[in-house]
């Protein structure tokens, strides 16, 4: 039976401490004792989920905060609250290695606009976290800096590709973390360790300053310790930034507003495809659970069909590989990051550096998205896939006619353990089988925690809402959340 | 009449030599049969889709092709054109392999 001491942080928690200054300081040494890898010699659980700690700049936004509440001043929505940031969002002052040697030490010159938001609403930024190279990985075992255990079961995965952004906030490190999505990377890992994630919708939230991985899909969210903390967050972060032009002018909601609401009346749907063969026993118990718990809140179920689900992976693994060889050509050595030396001309350097530089995971999904693209294979592959992916998108939306969100598992299994799975790509990607699908019809979704497996590994129910309709997916998760906590 | 759509019997290893050097990698010896491995596990799956008859459907290459949201043909979702500073320069140079402080360096393009 997993059982690990780590209490989490809510932001009405974090904004109640009398000074945001002593709050940092707290969790700084909560970091140094528990997340430092033990290979350095900590003592305590070596998380390893932060990679660079910005201490100047927040213990400068902290003094910020605490004169402004000195001062009787409007504090922000997020005054003083900790929160950390995955290292494939830009930040000033700190590396943004994206979990790879190619970019070691590489100091960005700009800040990405989530992370400008964050700090205008208050909020005290502790730092860089841990992922998957280039955020390709549902485990976090991909990073170059190492992997990243799963607070809830030491011995098991935090999912991946944001696995430190989950973890971070599993162990209490932080309030809030900011990970990116691509094919699950909020959800998966949210579901792993027991904490809130969030998808927006594509285009809600800025992505100026991420480094991209596959710009059709990559969405930046929040993980937290609850559903109304991932609405504020939701809040501060949505809305349209003239620095990226695929972000909508679609009206932000009130996403915290909604949760007010009750939620009897709404039409839950639930796709047959999502509780066959290879779902976890537990997992699909835990799901009915909820499910009828929102029966008993007045929430009509209404049975949908998502029926290309079956073919939401592959079709995945073309699509995010093929934008993936694109978007990765720029890591040359020209410009930043590492550079192979001593090479005698340019096209040498070019690929002594991207071999010294990238990890397995990421050569193989370079190579996978060239093949792909390749004369002769674009069409069988390619634009295949793309016929698929408007398939997927057209069950979403036409279930959409009769439901107003779809419930169903996050994951097919809980966390699986430490090196597990990782000489067999085909079965890693398998672990987003739930999650890919929303990814590539860009509808919101998110992973609320649903009770234990009898291991007291997290399940996480999963919420896919409309497009820009994230408001009514929160209240739902909201509604699970209460249950839940009702539960014990 | 269906689309005719064909997939490669297998990726041999001078697929994948042909492919990282598209790629702009270089694999050493111990790393070209496990990619070639790899992909060929990866494409068997992929393989799947062929079960989908796709006549007709137009690829998605984004998704607000699928929304019936209106088209922005005045470039509404740009922002004006119009100068505004620009990202640090010295920042930027500052973060380069190797730089002059005004250009970036590189080994010899052509050879002389």
């Amino acid at each position: 039976m997993y059982e690990t001491n780590f209490k989490m942080l809510t932001i009405d928690e974090a904004k109640a401490a009398a000074s945001a200054t002593e709050l940092a300081e707290r969790h700084y040494a909560l970091i140094a004792a528990e997340d430092g890898p033990v290979s350095q010699g900590t003592t305590g659980k070596g998380i390893n989920s932060f990679l660079a700690l910005s201490r100047d700049r927040a213990l400068a936004q902290a003094a910020k905060v605490d004169a402004a509440r000195a001062a009787g001043q409007d504090l922000g929505p997020l005054a003083g609250v900790p929160i950390g940031i995955k290292d494939v969002l830009t930040m000033t002052g700190s590396p943004a290695t994206a979990g790879s040697l190619i970019l070691k030490g590489y100091l960005p010159p700009y800040d990405a606009t989530a992370v400008t938001k964050l700090e205008a609403a208050g909020a005290v930024l502790l730092g860089k976290i841990n992922c998957d190279e280039f955020a390709m990985g549902s485990s976090n075992e991909n990073s170059a800096y190492g992997p990243v255990k799963n607070p809830k079961a030491l011995d098991r995965v935090p999912g991946g590709s944001s696995g430190g952004s989950a973890a971070a906030v599993a162990a209490g490190f932080a309030a809030a973390t900011l990970g990116t999505d691509t094919g699950g990377s909020i959800r998966q890992p949210a579901a792993f360790c027991g904490v809130v994630g969030v998808l927006p919708t594509y285009g809600r939230v800025s992505r100026y300053g991420l480094i991209a991985f596959a710009s059709s899909l990559d969405r930046v969210g929040p993980f937290t310790a609850n559903v109304k903390d991932a609405a504020t967050m939701l809040q501060v972060l949505a809305g349209k930034d003239p620095l990226d032009a695929t972000t909508s002018d679609q009206p932000v909601g009130d996403y915290v507003g909604a949760l007010a609401k009750p939620v009897d009346g709404l039409r839950i749907g639930v796709p047959a495809e999502y509780f066959g063969e290879g779902l976890d026993p537990e997992i699909r118990a835990a799901i009915e659970r909820a499910l009828d718990g929102l029966k008993s809140l007045g929430c009509t179920i209404v049975p949908v069909h998502l029926k290309h689900t079956a073919y939401a992976i592959p079709t995945y693994y073309v699509i995010a590989t093929a934008e993936a060889s694109s978007n990765l050509q720029r890591f040359d050595g020209v410009r930043f990051g590492h550079r192979s030396g001593d090479s005698k001309t340019l096209s040498a350097m070019f690929k002594k550096t991207r071999e010294e530089g990238f990890g397995p995971e990421v050569k193989r999904r370079i190579l996978l998205g060239t093949y792909a693209l390749s004369a002769g294979y674009y069409d069988a592959y390619y634009k295949k896939a793309q016929q698929v992916r408007a398939l997927l998108t057209r069950d979403f939306l036409e279930a959409f006619e009769s439901c107003d969100v779809i419930v169903g598992p996050m994951t097919p299994t809980p966390a699986f353990r430490l090196g597990e799975k990782t000489d067999d790509p085909v079965a890693m990607y398998l672990a987003d089988i739930y999650s890919v699908a929303a990814s590539l019809a860009g509808i919101c979704g998110m992973s609320v925690p649903c009770g234990e497996t009898a291991e007291g590994l997290p399940i996480g129910v999963q919420i896919m809402g409309k497009h820009f309709d994230e408001a009514t997916m929160l209240r739902v998760g909201q509604a699970i959340e209460t249950l839940q906590n009702a539960a014990g | 009449m269906s689309e005719t759509v064909e997939f490669a019997e297998g990726v041999t290893l001078a697929d994948v030599r042909r492919v990282a050097e598209l790629a702009n990698l270089e694999l050493t010896a111990e790393e070209e049969p496990r990619m070639q491995r790899d992909l060929n596990a990866i494409l068997g799956h992929v393989a799947q889709l062929n079960e989908l008859d796709t006549t007709g459907v137009e690829p998605m290459a984004q998704v607000g092709q699928m929304l019936a949201l209106p088209k922005d043909e005045v470039g509404r979702a740009l922002r004006l054109d119009e100068v505004r500073p620009s990202v640090n320069r010295a920042a930027v140079m500052a973060s380069a392999p190797e730089s002059d402080g005004r250009f970036f360096k590189v080994p010899k393009v052509i050879e002389r």
